[in-house]
């Protein structure tokens, strides 16, 4: 006890010597605390999603804070915000089908590691409105800006980028990459409320998003938080006994049949 | 309404699930089919993967048929030892169909592989049906009694060794042809999801010569018994089997079968089959198109879990 109270104070007292030292060997960092920088804070209302038996897509909202802003810059609406809420890496399979004796027919198949399963975007206005193309590729920003990595490093170039484009193009048809421009509103100069939309299909997992902060144009600070979406009661029960107890449920699956076959020729019972 | 189907991990409207099973229901019970051949390619088109549709297909098929089951083993209008050397072979061929399906899943050509299966298989079934059946109203138009089993004959299968004597079927029959059957049979449960009546019953007839009282009885024997097992070694082997989509589709097809049944009671058996073999190739047919049509992007993505 005595011990812990004598190392708080030398560990205070030692504080008291360093932060100085540190600040001379980093000139700018004392820039900093004469102006702080602009951050961004994101707060989820719920750290779980549980998809229930009547999922059939959702609204996410989340809810978010600047701070140290600069008001005059609030008013002009030169702060810009992008939420992105970024579903677990998965391998990806993109096939292509091509003409076989007149039946089409998958021919060709390349694999994509730590693809996101899903990819929603929310932003304040058009993304061209707040960024340069070049800002959000060096950011690895946005539905086109995602990257895939092949499986197979030598892939020829010319096949990775139609891949790659038919990656992207199959997840938005499904869904499962989306951009909201206006999903993001601010409701007062420094709060504001992102809306993602969450796929019928989204997948469950640890979702991760991600808050970024544009100042005119210029990226000037970035938050995350996790978000676990799973499915609800019998959802996650039927989906478990699926995975882990495959026998016994596939015997259930059975019996249920029987059962309701049974049942269903007592209540119509004509013989 | 919707409802999420946890294993296909999707959201689907349990009235559209509903009235699918209920109609093909009807037509089962209306027909005296086990309606997997309906089933599996009606929920291909409502775009459930295929992997999902044939393993639920065939979760389906067990509830469909253990009610005539049942019916036919209380009159004792099955050969239960017929049945039991169908079912071994069944097995045998129904763990080959697991295994091949999970090949083919991971190299990417179960859809095309299903898809081909059916329109083969359904448009030759289909085809002979209706040939047949076309034939029979023409005689029946005639005045004549036409008997589908002609016992004098003997064709090449009660030459093979191995004999074997069934009472019930009044039969002296090798087992060969017999197991091989039920191989059939079951290889094409796990890959197609379907009980297999369509092939099993006119194989019995044509074939094997049993007589027509206990045809149905042994074929339904063999069907509950092969789907079940087949149900269970996919959830086991590719979890596959979606227990809510299986049973809001059990729901809809033992209610639907109960007036698909008054329904064929006032058709005559001529026109009925008439009118199936039309169904059956209009399935086939709708499959077909599909394979040669141009698809609406040539890229897709594996589902999860195919990978």
């Amino acid at each position: 006890m005595v011990f812990a109270m004598f190392a708080r104070i030398l560990s205070a007292w030692l504080a008291l010597w360093l932060v100085p030292a540190t600040a001379l060997a980093q000139p700018h960092t004392d820039r900093l605390i004469i102006q702080p920088r602009e951050s961004i804070q994101i707060g989820l209302s719920t750290d779980r999603v549980a998809i229930t038996s009547d999922f059939s897509g959702a609204d996410l909202t989340i809810f978010g804070a600047l701070e140290n802003i600069d008001p005059l810059v609030a008013r002009q609406g030169r702060y810009d915000v992008v939420v992105v809420l970024e579903g677990p890496a998965r391998v990806s399979v993109v096939r292509r089908k091509s003409r076989v004796l007149g039946m089409w027919m998958n021919t060709e198949w390349h694999s994509f590691v730590n693809v996101p399963a899903s990819y929603s975007m929310a932003t304040t206005r058009a993304p061209q409105d707040i960024a340069t193309p070049e800002v959000y590729r060096q950011m690895a920003l946005g539905i086109d800006n995602i990257y895939l990595r092949p499986a197979d490093p030598t892939l020829d170039p010319e096949t990775l980028a139609a891949f790659t484009a038919a990656l992207r193009d199959r997840k938005r048809a499904e869904g499962l990459f989306v951009s909201r421009a206006g999903g993001v509103q601010f409701l007062s100069q420094n709060m504001f409320r992102a809306n993602l939309a969450l796929a019928p299909s989204v997948p469950v997992g640890v979702h991760r998003a991600r808050a970024f902060l544009f100042k005119q144009g210029v990226f000037v600070g970035e938050t995350s938080a996790n978000l676990t979406i799973s499915k609800a009661g019998m959802e996650q029960y039927i989906y478990n006994a699926a995975r882990n107890q495959s026998l016994l449920y596939g015997l259930f699956a059975v019996l249920l049949a029987v059962a309701t076959g049974w049942a269903g020729r007592i209540i119509f019972r004509k013989d | 309404m919707g409802i999420y189907l946890p294993i296909a991990e999707m959201s689907v409207n349990i009235l559209v699930l509903l009235a699918m099973g209920g109609a093909v229901g009807f037509l089962s019970g209306m027909f005296g089919v086990g309606g997997g051949f309906l089933i599996t390619p009606l929920l291909i088109f409502y775009n459930i993967p295929p992997a999902i549709a044939v393993a639920t297909g065939a979760n389906q098929v067990v509830a469909s048929s253990i009610s005539g089951a049942l019916y036919h083993f209380k009159r004792g209008t099955l050969d239960v030892k017929l049945g039991m050397i169908l079912l071994a072979g069944g097995v045998v061929g129904s763990s080959l169909g697991v295994y091949v399906f999970a090949l083919l899943r991971s190299i990417g050509q179960l859809d095309l592989f299903v898809s081909l299966l059916y329109v083969f298989l359904l448009g030759s079934v289909g085809g002979m049906m209706m040939v047949e059946s076309v034939r029979a109203l023409r005689r029946s138009a005639g005045g004549q009694v036409y008997s589908l089993r002609k016992p004098g004959q003997h064709n090449w299968i009660h030459r093979l060794p191995l004999k074997m004597r069934f009472r019930t079927s009044k039969l002296f029959v090798s087992v060969i042809p017999v197991l091989g059957l039920g191989a059939i049979i079951g290889f094409l449960a796990s890959i197609m999801g379907v009980g297999g009546g369509f092939i099993m019953v006119p194989a019995l007839i044509y074939l094997l010569k049993v007589p027509a009282n206990v045809v149905v009885g042994t074929s339904l024997f063999q069907i509950v018994f092969v789907a079940g097992y087949t149900t269970v070694v996919h959830a086991a082997t590719n979890q596959t089997v979606d227990i809510v989509l299986a049973f809001i589709l059990m729901i809809g097809g033992v209610a639907g079968a109960q007036y698909g049944a008054m329904a064929g009671q006032k058709l005559r058996s001529e026109q009925l089959r008439a009118l199936l073999a039309l169904l059956v190739i209009a399935v086939a047919a709708r499959l077909a198109l599909d394979l040669f049509v141009p698809p609406e992007s040539v890229y897709s993505l594996a589902p999860f879990g195919e990978v």
